[in-house]
């Protein structure tokens, strides 16, 4: 997490020399090589699978690889025209697991279409479908680099964002349940052919609005209230948004009977709000409050009750409401240390294993050593958002890749604590691997917009417009600078 | 904002912590917990990528073996004459399970018995795949082939079991109609479900183990049993004339009549008296219905159980559905029990323990159908070793030779075809009434056996249902006799 001494050290020597040609260097090359690697590792893996499957090299699998590395090396260009300087790892770790994503897809298609078939159901291949979705994300992650040239102008839309955000997470739940409900959840809009979750992309807004709104109000929350064992507790009126940010997350837990899509927006709405305040007791009364709501919901009703069942002991119900977390665990267990080779195990045991569930797929093919890798693949790409968060000189631009990378690591815990019994089970998407497009268009707007922060970040003085944040907050990043 | 955004960070490296923790519990420490749980079906379904082993017969003929394939699975389960040796073999489908041997020797066939043990931890340091053990049946071609095409050839549907009386080992086992096991052994899950779809369908009931599954009326093959349990007892001897020889007698207690085959008067009778040897010979009923009388419930219950009729607990490694007498309630019950009626119901191979049991002198040998357990390599690991059936002889020796000489006297009055002037059967028949409507529905044909009579090889039970051929008009003689003396010469003729 250590800011490198070159960062800030290259801006100033820069402003001194206006017009020079940037002595920074852009990185592309690193990330293009990084890209290879990633190709690489993502034919191996449709090798061994269709080895592992049919005893022969397939020949489809060239056309997804091809797809694969055309639409990469497509994305990679578009970044060194639309943001030459951002991060280079940012694009190769969501290809990882976007590749990974697909080459598993591509594995559990056969036997999942076998189950579909017994049990009278039709099937389409989930694989094909998420290279053309890749596709399409990546066209909208160029779209917004190229649209937003400067980060920093989407936080004159703060409220716009902000009221758009809030209709997409709460509109599947006023709507009526034959065009919004899965599995027992309102968390869709389902129009003919075409279904979408808009709560992936209402948390991306939500997240835009509350940065630009901490942003000009941040002085408010910042004023202390009375001391509280040991606590600096904010004053009772400046309770109000957090108030309502609790009030929204429990209307969606309640409207939408699922846990996921509140946590995910109460969780980052907390990060965010300390990132602003720097005060850990706004983390406290959050998670307390949420607590208190979330106790009430799990009494009235069944369906949250029933998550937490499964999490105390799924072995009780382990052919009825159990019965996915028990396919889960046995799919972990069975990949143990090293795992059972990708094509090698049965991950189409678990239900729903290609969305909720693909993370124990994973499990299963690679093991242990497998899902951590990937893990930590995770954890690489939060870290370079909150890094270009740390380097970033403005305000909003801190926030929002804090807030995107928090989101990001929030959303992996949760889901992979979910599938792994760390806490009860919630409905959501792993991003870069679920098979579905509204999660993975989402993630690729995550990633734009990480990018341009990073480029903002990386991009020498020079070439920039004078900061707009205030005065006062550039004297605290020279405070805050690590030495 | 860098501190708190460190802050956040250091926070979400906890939660990366927290999560590999957790994976290092489900995945490292617990992972066998789960691995092996009886519920996880990966445990099963790898076997299918194992080579499962062979099922072969007593000659070593291959019944039933796994060849390797280029798909998925890697090996393809075929067996060789499937509708022959598909009662004994049962199946092995991915779906829907196994039965037969492939079920009752599973673990030696998919290489997870500890018998196999020693061989599977040098195949883990000599690092080849495990392969599944052998499993040698006792069934013997020649007799099963002879039994199969007799009882296939007029489309009988019905039972065959052949024992080798010394040592209980079952040398044939029919049933018909039968299936073919291969289909349920496709790859293609759609063609095992339509042929399981098209067995449980079918009113014929193919997937019926006749042979062990199936119990009937015996008939007057259970006179074989009365006769032994009052000869016992000392209730009667074999030659004393002292059974009615009436044509029809009515039962104690009620106003119901028994009458013999045909209403015939039963011959060479004494003022109008029979012995029990004539009894057999002839098959009265009327004189069996007053000797059971005689013999009494308990004893005759308790004689049936010698001969094993009541064991729940029969496996032979499949498992044997229990024989019944009934409960008796009565002597009017009690008359009818004794010629095979009323509630008395015998599987096939309950009676071909009773023909084998006094062939072999009135020791009942267990049945038996594996003979061996051959390594992958085809080595023996374990052999069977005839056992007596619990609890002593069922009959002594000097009874089971009297029997065995009414027998030989029953088989020169019963028709047929087979019969061969070198080889001495001893033999009863039986023609078992059932149904609600009895007198219009057509019978069983039973025919119960041993060979060579003075040094008996083999002991047969032949059991057509409905008549075969003949409808009202079959006996045990003319539909049954035949099929049990083909399987009886052929085996003989072998030198077995």
């Amino acid at each position: 997490m250590a800011l490198p001494p070159g960062v800030l050290g290259s801006a100033t020597t820069h402003m001194t020399a206006p017009g020079s040609t940037p002595a920074t260097p852009t990185r592309r090359g690193t990330e293009l090589t990084l890209l290879g690697f990633v190709l690489g590792l993502v034919v191996l893996a449709f090798v061994l699978i269709s080895e592992n499957q049919s005893q022969s090299i397939k020949p489809e699998i060239l056309l997804y690889i091809a797809g694969y590395a055309v639409l990469f090396g497509v994305a990679h260009l578009a970044v060194r025209k639309f943001a030459p300087y951002a991060d280079p790892l940012i694009l190769p770790c969501a290809a990882m697991l976007n590749g990974l994503s697909i080459a598993m897809l591509y594995r559990l298609d056969p036997p999942l279409a076998e189950i579909a078939f017994s049990g009278g159901n039709g099937y389409s291949n989930a694989a094909p479908k998420q290279l053309i979705w890749t596709g399409l994300s990546l066209l909208a992650m160029i779209a917004v680099l190229w649209l937003i040239k400067d980060h920093r102008t989407l936080s004159r839309y703060g409220y716009t964002f902000g009221l758009a955000g809030l209709v997409l997470l709460v509109l599947p739940g006023v709507l009526p349940c034959s065009i919004s409900c899965v599995a027992g959840a309102k968390l869709w809009i389902i129009i003919g052919p075409v279904s979408i979750q808009p709560g992936e992309f209402a948390k991306v807004l939500i997240i835009l609005f509350v940065a630009a709104f901490l942003v000009s109000k941040r002085d408010l929350f910042t004023i202390a209230g009375r001391k509280f064992v040991g606590l600096e507790l904010p004053r009772p009126r400046d309770m109000g948004p957090l108030l309502i940010a609790w009030a929204v997350a429990i209307l969606v837990l309640m409207i939408e009977k699922e846990l996921g899509a509140s946590l995910m927006f109460f969780g980052t709405v907390l990060a965010m709000l300390y990132l602003a305040t720097e005060r850990s007791s706004w983390v406290w009364i959050g998670i307390v409050l949420f607590m208190g709501g979330a106790t009430v919901a799990d009494r009235l009703f069944t369906h949250v009750q029933t998550r937490v069942a499964n999490w105390v002991d799924p072995f009780a119900d382990a052919q009825g409401d159990g019965y996915q977390m028990v396919q889960s665990l046995f799919s972990l267990g069975s990949g143990g240390i090293a795992g059972a080779g990708l094509g090698g195990g049965h991950p189409e045991l678990v239900p729903v294993i290609n969305s909720d569930f693909i993370v124990a797929a994973f499990g299963e093919e690679l093991g242990f050593i497998g899902l951590a890798a990937m893990i930590m693949v995770y954890m690489l790409l939060a870290m370079r958002g909150l890094r270009s968060g740390l380097a970033v000189r403005d305000t909003f631009g801190k926030l929002l890749a804090g807030g995107l990378s928090f989101l990001l690591m929030w959303q992996i815990f949760v889901v992979i604590g979910g599938i792994s019994k760390l806490i009860p089970q919630t409905g959501l998407t792993a991003p870069f691997l679920s098979a579905g497009g509204s999660s993975l268009l989402a993630s690729y707007i995550m990633v734009a917009l990480l990018l341009r922060i990073s480029d903002a970040a990386r991009r020498p003085q020079a070439s920039r417009p004078k900061p707009q944040a205030p005065i006062a907050e550039a004297s605290t990043v020279l405070v805050e600078r690590p030495t | 904002m860098n501190k708190p955004l460190r802050r956040v960070g250091l926070t979400m490296m906890v939660m990366v912590l927290l999560l590999l923790a957790n994976l290092t519990y489900v995945q490292v420490i617990n992972a066998d917990t789960y691995a092996n749980n009886p519920s996880n079906r990966r445990s099963v379904m790898e076997e299918y990528g194992r080579q499962r082993g062979q099922i072969v017969s007593a000659t070593g003929t291959i019944l039933a073996n796994s060849v390797e394939t280029k798909d998925a699975q890697h090996y393809q389960r075929v067996y060789k004459n499937g509708p022959e040796y598909a009662p004994v073999t049962g199946y092995y489908s991915s779906i829907f399970g196994a039965t037969g041997i492939e079920r009752a020797e599973d673990d030696v066939l998919n290489g997870s018995s500890s018998k196999l043990f020693v061989r599977r931890l040098s195949d883990l340091i000599t690092g080849r795949d495990p392969r599944g053990g052998n499993v040698q049946l006792t069934v013997d071609p020649k007799a099963q082939d002879a039994a199969y095409a007799g009882m296939t050839a007029k489309n009988f549907s019905g039972a065959v079991v052949a024992i080798k009386p010394s040592t209980g080992e079952i040398l044939a086992m029919v049933s018909t109609p039968s299936f073919d096991p291969n289909p349920l052994a496709s790859h293609d899950n759609g063609t095992q479900r339509d042929t399981i779809t098209k067995l449980d369908d079918d009113p014929n009931k193919p997937a019926l183990n006749r042979a062990t599954q199936e119990t009937l009326p015996p008939g007057s093959t259970f006179k074989l049993v009365v006769a032994s349990a009052a000869l016992s007892d000392g209730v009667d001897d074999a030659n004393t004339k002292n059974l009615p020889a009436d044509p029809t007698i009515t039962l104690p207690g009620t106003t119901t009549t028994l009458s013999n085959f045909a209403n015939e008067t039963c011959p060479e009778s004494t003022n109008g008296q029979v012995s029990v040897t004539i009894a057999i010979e002839y098959s009265c009923n009327t004189a069996f219905s007053t000797l059971a009388g005689k013999v009494g419930k308990d004893n005759l219950i308790a004689q049936a159980s010698k001969f094993g009729i009541g064991q729940t607990d029969l496996t032979v490694p499949l498992s044997v559905a229990p024989s019944t007498v009934g409960s008796i309630p009565d002597d009017a019950a009690l008359f009818q029990s004794g010629i095979g009626q009323r509630d008395v119901k015998l599987t096939p191979l309950q009676d071909a323990m009773v023909a084998a049991t006094i062939a072999n002198g009135g020791v009942r040998m267990q049945p038996q159908l594996v003979k061996n357990i051959l390594a992958p390599d085809m080595s023996p690991i374990s052999t069977f070793s005839p056992q007596e059936a619990p609890g002593g002889p069922a009959i002594s020796k000097d009874v089971a030779d009297q029997i065995k000489a009414m027998m030989k006297l029953s088989e020169q009055h019963t028709g047929g075809t087979g019969k061969q002037a070198n080889i001495s059967i001893a033999s009863k028949t039986g023609t078992a009434e059932h149904g609600t409507d009895p007198k219009n529905t057509p019978p069983h044909a039973w025919y119960v056996a041993f060979a060579p009579a003075d040094n008996p090889q083999i002991a047969v039970c032949v059991v057509v249902e409905n008549g075969g051929d003949r409808g009202l008009a079959a006996t045990g003689s003319s539909v049954a006799a035949g099929v049990g003396r083909a399987t009886i010469n052929a085996y003989l003729a072998g030198g077995g």
